[in-house]
């Protein structure tokens, strides 16, 4: 069996696990009646939003560097082809959400500083009727997101359980490959 | 008669008097707007109504007055949130301390169109002595003044209980101000 490498697999569990907690802070925070604890949960959704993003970039280069394993040859055209635009889409929505996130930001009119040291340039000025449409935009893109996710589990989940093949375990180290000669 | 002659004088002193204090003032040209950092992220902000009254001689600097009252409700945080919140007791109560007062005790001249104003601010019934430059430019019988200054918000309890938490908003806020008259008639 062929896995992703160390950095990948690395990669892949860090960013998915951080997009987890990020995304119930987001849901979680907006509801929040205004209090020191709510600026400081936004100003950490906004962080962790950036350090998302810069991942995403490093983990793009990565891939460019070293081509994943191919899927296994049993799995149908139409489901290679499935599975391969799902994850175009994830790779696109996991670098959009942070800059629906930056540009909304930006249009409130609250500069994102990164950590509360880095300021990252404001791309937009203040605009009320933008900044609620970018919001709407981040939600959207987010449970577009939700969906995505739940898609590309369920599918992982069904290599390993149903068509008992180790797409699942190339990229999850603690569940024992399918085949023989791992 | 005498009386007449009384009531007749204090009313031209005090004409004169209010005529002294009388420069008028082009609102659509002032502006007071303040920089406050939530996160260390600067936000800014401003107050949509204010007056102000200013005499100013720039043949005798030190004889000039000021007094500005700043309408609190008429603020604008930068977040429609915010301008709700700032009202409350914890930060101006403005139920009780509908607004903000400077008045000058004292203007120097320190350089060509430099001035240094001193006076007193008072928000939410605490009085603080304040000191600030204040630049002066005249330009065709208007003049604006311009200055700005660190305004410790803690000082004057704007923000208490969990609000004055600093790390959170900080305690210093940069006021600035731009005030535009159109001179003495």
């Amino acid at each position: 069996m062929q896995r992703y490498t160390r950095v990948a697999i690395g990669l892949h569990w860090m960013i998915a696990l951080t997009i987890f907690g990020t995304f119930a802070l987001g849901v979680y925070m907006h509801e929040l009646p205004l209090s020191p604890t709510k600026l400081k949960l936004y100003s950490y959704h906004k962080w962790i939003g950036v350090t998302i993003f810069a991942l995403v970039l490093f983990r793009l280069l990565w891939r460019l560097g070293h081509r994943p394993p191919s899927p296994p040859p049993s799995m149908p055209a139409w489901q290679q082809r499935a599975a391969a635009v799902t994850h175009v889409v994830l790779y696109a929505l996991t670098l959009a959400i942070p800059i629906s996130g930056w540009l909304m930001s930006s249009a409130s009119g609250f500069q994102v500083v990164y950590l509360g040291i880095l300021p990252i340039p404001d791309l937009l000025a203040k605009d009320k009727v933008l900044a609620d449409q970018l919001k709407d935009a981040h939600e959207f893109l987010n449970i577009s997101m939700l969906a995505l996710v739940v898609l590309h589990s369920a599918a992982a989940l069904k290599h390993h359980l149903l068509d008992r093949d180790d797409v699942l375990a190339r990229m999850f180290p603690l569940v024992k490959p399918r085949s023989k000669n791992a | 008669m005498k009386l007449k002659t009384a009531v007749a004088l204090a009313a031209v002193l005090s004409m004169l008097g209010a005529s002294a204090m009388a420069d008028s003032v082009d609102y659509t040209r002032s502006q007071i707007s303040f920089v406050s950092r939530q996160m260390n992220v600067p936000v800014d902000g401003r107050f949509g109504k204010f007056t102000a009254q200013v005499a100013y001689d720039p043949k005798k600097p030190a004889a000039s007055k000021a007094q500005i009252e700043v309408d609190l409700g008429s603020v604008d945080t930068g977040s429609s949130e915010a301008d709700v919140e700032v009202g409350k007791k914890s930060w101006f109560n403005i139920a009780s301390f509908p607004s903000a007062k400077f008045v000058s005790s004292s203007v120097k001249s320190v350089a060509r169109d430099k001035l240094e104003v001193k006076g007193n601010l008072s928000i939410k019934g605490i009085s603080r002595e304040v000191t600030f430059p204040v630049s002066v430019r005249t330009a065709g019988g208007s003049s604006t003044f311009e200055g700005a200054f660190p305004l410790l918000r803690l000082q004057y309890k704007i923000g208490e209980g969990i609000w004055s938490d600093s790390e959170t908003v900080a305690d210093e806020v940069q006021v600035r101000f731009r005030i535009v008259t159109t001179g003495n008639k």
